[in-house]
C-alpha cells in the first residue's frame, strides 16, 4: 500500500515539476512548485520523518511559496503570459539535462546493488533538538550557529536593501 | 661637576629660529623673521662663549687633561643591544672651538646680512636656511657618535645646496647648487661606506670609544684586510674621502668655485669659514684612529692636502672673479689644515701638527670670513664680481680698505696678526715630518701672499675706475662686522691655543721658532712686493709676464682642465656611453617585453570578452557543462582504475 | 512504511527532478521563475540526504540536519533573492534576466 503510494508520489512530484518549468503562466508555476514541495513532505512522511515533512510544509509550502507569490503580485507580473523560450535554448537545455541525468544515472546503476532495506527508526522531536544543539560527538551546534548567522546576514540584507529604495523615494 | 645639559639649547634654539622663519612663508613681515634669527644666533653666541669660558677655565680639566664630556644624550634608535644610534653633545677641545667660531661667523653674518640683503625677496627664506645651516652645523660639531655626524653632515649639505640656489631664478646658480650637491653627495657616499665599514668591524659608532687609546680599536684593531691594506686603512680612507668632499680637496674640489654663485654672505659663512672645514674636523676628530690604526689613510690626507694647496693657490693667481679667487684661496688654506693634520703625531710636540691644524681653522675662519664680507662690501658698492671692474677703491670705501687689508697680511702670514702664528706652527709640523710637504707648504705661503695682494691691489689700488656713481662705504651695520673680525684678526694669534687644544687635551706649549719663520716671511714679502710692483700702478709687467707664461697661464686659468674632464667624463662617458645603452636596453628590450606582453593580453581579451554577456543564464550554463564535463573526466579515469 | 523501494528508484526521482530544474533554469526568462527552479533542484537534493541518511546511516542524524540546513539556506535566499528581484524591478522596470545584462563587456 505504501509502496505504492510512493511510486504514486514520485511521479505526480515529476509531474508536477515538468508543469511547473513549462507552465506560460506565472501563478501556476508557482502552484505546481507548491505540489512538488508537498509531494516531498510526503515522501518524508513515507520515510517516518516527521519532523522534517513538518518543517517542509511549513517553511517551505508555507513560507517561501507565499513569499513568492506576494513578490509575484508586488511586481504586477500576475497575469503576464510568460515569453516561450527560443528553440536554442530548449535543445541546450534539454541536451544538458539529458547528458547530465544520463551521467548520474550511470553513476548510480553502476555502484552497487540495489538496496532495498532501510531503518524504520522513528526520530523524536525532542531527539533531534538535542543533537542539534549539543556539542558533544555527533552534535551539530557549530553549524547550528553558522546557519544562525546566515540567516541573520540574509535578513539585515534583505531589509537594507528594501530599505534603499525607500530613503530615494523620501529624497 | 658641572651641569652642562644648557647645551642643548644651542641646537634647539637656532632650530626654533628656522621653524619660525620658515613655516610662515611670506605671511610674517620678513625684518620680523631677520630679527629673529639675529636675536637666536645672539643667544646661541653667548650660550657658546660661557659653555667655552666653562669648559676652558672652569671645569673642562682633569689632572690637567682636558676631559671629553657628554653634554646630554638621547638614544634615537635601538637596532640592538650593540648597535643603536644616538643624539647627544660631546663637548671636547676642538668642539667647544668650532662652537665658538661657528657661532661667531655666524652672528657676523647674519648680522651682516641685515643690510646686505635688505629688500631682497627672499629676506626671510634667506634667514631661515642660515639657521637651518647654524642648527646643522651646530649638530655636526656637537656629535656625540659618527652616525649623528653624518645626518648633520648631510644635513649642512642641504642648507649649502639650498644657499646657493638662493637666487633660483639664475641658471647658473642652479646649476651650482646641484653641482655642489651632487659632488659631495658622491662623496659623502664615500663617507656612509666607511662608517659602515668601522661600524662593522668596531660594533660601536661613538666617537670616544674609537678614539681610546686605550680602547680596543686603537689597542687591537682588526686585522683583516682588502686588496694588501687593511679594512681599517679603507674605512678611514672611505671616511676621508667624504671629508675631502665637503672641504673641496682635490679631485673634489670643483663644486666650491661654483658654490661662489650664493650670496656673498653666505660665502663667508658656509664656504670659507664653517662648512668646508668640517671635513677637517672629522679627520680631527677621528685622529688617533687614523694615526694609530690607519696611517697610511693619514699619509693620503696629507699629500692630498698638500696638493690641494699648490693646485688652488696656482689657480688663485690667475682669476678675475673676487670671490672665486677668495674661493681658491680656501681651497688652499683647507689643503693646509689637512697636511698639518697628515704630519701630525699623536701626544706632546709630536702633536704639534694637530694644534696647529686647529688653529689655523680658528684663525683662518676668522680673516677668510672677513675677507668674504669685505669682497660682499666691494660687490655691494661697484655691482660686478670682477676685478677688473674695480680699482682706487681706497679713497671710497677706507673702513672696508682697512680690514681687508688686516686679513689680507693675516693670511699672508705677516706677523703679528693672525695667519702669521697659525702658520708658522703649520710650518714647523710639516718641516719635521716631511721635507717635500714643508717645501710645498713653504712655496705655497708665499704664493698666498702673490695672489691676496694681487686682488688687494688691482681692487683697492690700481688705475682709475669711471664708475657710473661713485662707490660708497658700506653702512654701519655692514662695517661692524667688518671691525670685529678684523679685530679677532689682529688678536687671535695671541691666543696660547696649545694649551686649550692639542692632540691628546694636555697642554702644548708652543713658541715661534724662528728659524722658520723668518724665511717664511721673507718669502711671503716677497709675494707681496711682487704683487705691489706688477699691480699698485696699472703696468704692462703683469700683462708681459702672462704672455710670457702662455699656456701655462691658460691651463691654471682654466682651473687645470678639470671642469672639462669632469664635463667629459660624465657626459661622453657616463651619459653617452653608459647609460644611453642601458637606457635603449632599457627602453627596448624590458620596456618592450612589458608592452607586448600587455599588448597581447589586450589582443586576446579584446578576442574573448564575448563570452562576458552578461546573460545569468548564459554562465549558469557553462558552469553546468564545465561540472559536468569535470565528473566525465573523473569517472573515465575511475573507471580505468 | 515503505521497505521493499529500492534505494535506486528514490535517487532516480532526485535525479530527474533536479535536472527538470536544471532545465527550467536555463530556458526560463523570468527572474521568479527562475528562482523556483532553483527550489525544485534543492529540493532534490534534500530528498537525498534524507534518503541517504534513511538508508545507509540510520545511526547518525546528518542527512536529517542537512536538510534541514538547506530548508533554512533555501529561505535565507528565497528572502533575498526576492529582495534584490523586486529591487532591481523598481529600478529597471522588468525582470527579465535577458534585459539585466548591464554587467558585460
Amino acid at each position: 500500500m505504501s509502496v505504492t503510494l510512493f511510486y504514486i508520489t514520485a511521479v505526480a512530484i515529476l509531474l508536477f515539476a515538468i508543469l511547473s518549468v513549462t507552465t506560460r503562466r506565472i501563478l501556476r508555476a508557482a502552484v505546481y512548485l507548491l505540489f512538488v514541495l508537498i509531494g516531498t513532505a510526503a515522501i518524508y512522511f513515507l520515510l517516518r520523518y516527521n519532523f522534517l515533512a513538518a518543517l517542509q510544509l511549513t517553511l517551505y509550502a508555507g513560507g517561501i511559496i507565499v513569499l513568492i507569490i506576494f513578490s509575484i503580485m508586488l511586481t504586477s507580473q500576475m497575469n503576464n503570459q510568460l515569453e516561450k523560450p527560443n528553440d536554442l535554448q530548449v535543445v541546450l537545455a534539454s541536451i544538458t539535462s539529458v547528458v547530465g541525468v544520463g551521467l548520474v544515472l550511470f553513476v548510480i546503476l553502476n555502484h552497487s546493488t540495489f538496496i532495498t532495506q532501510y531503518s524504520e527508526k522513528i526520530y523524536h522531536v525532542k531527539e533531534v533538538a538535542l543533537s542539534l544543539i549539543s556539542y558533544q560527538k555527533n552534535g551539530y551546534a557549530l553549524p547550528f550557529e553558522v546557519i544562525s548567522v546566515l540567516l541573520l546576514a540574509a535578513m539585515v540584507a534583505a531589509i537594507i536593501m528594501a530599505k534603499r529604495e525607500l530613503k530615494n523615494k523620501e529624497q | 661637576m658641572e651641569n652642562w645639559s644648557y647645551i642643548i639649547w644651542i641646537l634647539i634654539i637656532p632650530f626654533l629660529s628656522f621653524l619660525f622663519a620658515a613655516l610662515p612663508g611670506t605671511k610674517l613681515k620678513s625684518s620680523v623673521s631677520g630679527l629673529v634669527g639675529i636675536a637666536s644666533i645672539l643667544s646661541v653666541a653667548i650660550l657658546s662663549y660661557i659653555t667655552a669660558y666653562s669648559y676652558f677655565f672652569v671645569s673642562g680639566k682633569t689632572d690637567g687633561v682636558f676631559q671629553k664630556i657628554i653634554a646630554f644624550n638621547y638614544v634615537w634608535v635601538r637596532f640592538s643591544e650593540i648597535l643603536q644610534i644616538d643624539i647627544g653633545g660631546l663637548l671636547d677641545p676642538i668642539s667647544v672651538m668650532m662652537l665658538v667660531v661657528i657661532s661667531t661667523i655666524s652672528l657676523m653674518v647674519h648680522i651682516y646680512s641685515w643690510s646686505y640683503m635688505h629688500g631682497e625677496t627672499g629676506f626671510a627664506r634667506y634667514y631661515a636656511f642660515l639657521s637651518l645651516f647654524t642648527f646643522s652645523m651646530l649638530g655636526l660639531v656637537l656629535a656625540t657618535n659618527i652616525f649623528q655626524m653624518y645626518i648633520f653632515w648631510e644635513l649642512v649639505g642641504v642648507s649649502s645646496f639650498l644657499l646657493i640656489g638662493f637666487y633660483y631664478e639664475k641658471p647658473s646658480a642652479i646649476a651650482a647648487s646641484k653641482k655642489a650637491f651632487i659632488v659631495t653627495r658622491f662623496a659623502d657616499f664615500g663617507f656612509l661606506l666607511g662608517i659602515l665599514l668601522l661600524a662593522y668591524y668596531t660594533n660601536t659608532f661613538d666617537f670616544i670609544t674609537l678614539t681610546d687609546t686605550n680602547g680596543a680599536l686603537i689597542t687591537s684593531p682588526v686585522a683583516a684586510t682588502f686588496m694588501g691594506a687593511s679594512v681599517l686603512t679603507w674605512a678611514m680612507g672611505l671616511i676621508f674621502i667624504g671629508g675631502a668632499g665637503k672641504s673641496a680637496m682635490f679631485p673634489l674640489h670643483i663644486w666650491l668655485p661654483d658654490a661662489m654663485e650664493g650670496p656673498t654672505p653666505v660665502s663667508a659663512l658656509i664656504h670659507a669659514a664653517t662648512m668646508v672645514v668640517a671635513g677637517v674636523y672629522l679627520v680631527a676628530r677621528m685622529f688617533p684612529v687614523y694615526l694609530m690604526v690607519a696611517p697610511d689613510a693619514l699619509e693620503i690626507v696629507a699629500y692630498t692636502g698638500g696638493f690641494t694647496a699648490l693646485f688652488a693657490a696656482v689657480i688663485a693667481c690667475t682669476q678675475h672673479d673676487i670671490k672665486r679667487i677668495l674661493a681658491f684661496s680656501t681651497m688652499s688654506q683647507i689643503g693646509y689644515m689637512m697636511l698639518a693634520l697628515g704630519v701630525s703625531g699623536y701626544g706632546g710636540e709630536k702633536g704639534l701638527g694637530y694644534m696647529a691644524s686647529m688653529f689655523h681653522l680658528f684663525t683662518h675662519a676668522m680673516f677668510k670670513a672677513l675677507l668674504f664680507l669685505g669682497a660682499g662690501s666691494v660687490i655691494h658698492a661697484v655691482h660686478s664680481n670682477l676685478i677688473g671692474d674695480m680699482g682706487n677703491l681706497k679713497k671710497y670705501m677706507p673702513i672696508t680698505h682697512i680690514t681687508f687689508l688686516i686679513a689680507c697680511l693675516a693670511i699672508a702670514g705677516i706677523p703679528p696678526f693672525a695667519g702669521f702664528f697659525s702658520k708658522d706652527e703649520i710650518l714647523v709640523a710639516a718641516f719635521e715630518h716631511d721635507k717635500l710637504l714643508f717645501s710645498i707648504a713653504f712655496f705655497v705661503a708665499g704664493l698666498t701672499a702673490f695672489y691676496m695682494f694681487r686682488l688687494y691691489f688691482r681692487v683697492f689700488w690700481g688705475k682709475k675706475q669711471a664708475y657710473h656713481h661713485a662707490p660708497h662705504e658700506s653702512p654701519l651695520i655692514m662695517i661692524l662686522p667688518l671691525i670685529l673680525l678684523a679685530a679677532a684678526s689682529c688678536l687671535t694669534g695671541f691666543i696660547p691655543f696649545g694649551k686649550f687644544v692639542s692632540s691628546d687635551g694636555k697642554e702644548l706649549l708652543v713658541h715661534t721658532h724662528w728659524n722658520i719663520a723668518l724665511p717664511a716671511i721673507g718669502f711671503a714679502l716677497t709675494g707681496i712686493f711682487t704683487a705691489m710692483a706688477f699691480y699698485r700702478k696699472e703696468t704692462n709687467a703683469s700683462k708681459d709676464i702672462t704672455n710670457a707664461l702662455g699656456a701655462v697661464y691658460k691651463w691654471a686659468y682654466k682651473k687645470f682642465y678639470l671642469d672639462e674632464v669632469y664635463l667629459f667624463v660624465t657626459k661622453n662617458i657616463i651619459f653617452n656611453g653608459i647609460s644611453k645603452s642601458i637606457a635603449w636596453f632599457d627602453k627596448n628590450i624590458i620596456d618592450a617585453s612589458m608592452d607586448g606582453m600587455a599588448l597581447v593580453t589586450n589582443y586576446f581579451s579584446d578576442k574573448i570578452k564575448g563570452a562576458q554577456s552578461g546573460s545569468v543564464q548564459q554562465y549558469t550554463w557553462w558552469y553546468m557543462v564545465g561540472s559536468i564535463g569535470i565528473a566525465v573526466f573523473v569517472l573515465y579515469f575511475l573507471m580505468i582504475r | 512504511m515503505i521497505q521493499g523501494v529500492p534505494l535506486q528508484h528514490i535517487l532516480l526521482l532526485t535525479t530527474l527532478l533536479f535536472f527538470i530544474g536544471v532545465y527550467g533554469f536555463f530556458t526560463r526568462k523570468n527572474l521568479f521563475t527562475m528562482l523556483m527552479s532553483v527550489e525544485l533542484m534543492l529540493n532534490a537534493v534534500a530528498i537525498n540526504f534524507v534518503v541517504f541518511n534513511a538508508y545507509l546511516f540510520p545511526e547518525n542524524l546528518q542527512g536529517h540536519f542537512f536538510t534541514i540546513f538547506i530548508v533554512s539556506i533555501a529561505a535565507a535566499e528565497a528572502a533575498v533573492a526576492i529582495a534584490i528581484i523586486v529591487n532591481v524591478y523598481r529600478n529597471i522596470r522588468t525582470v527579465n534576466a535577458e534585459r539585466i545584462n548591464e554587467m558585460k563587456h
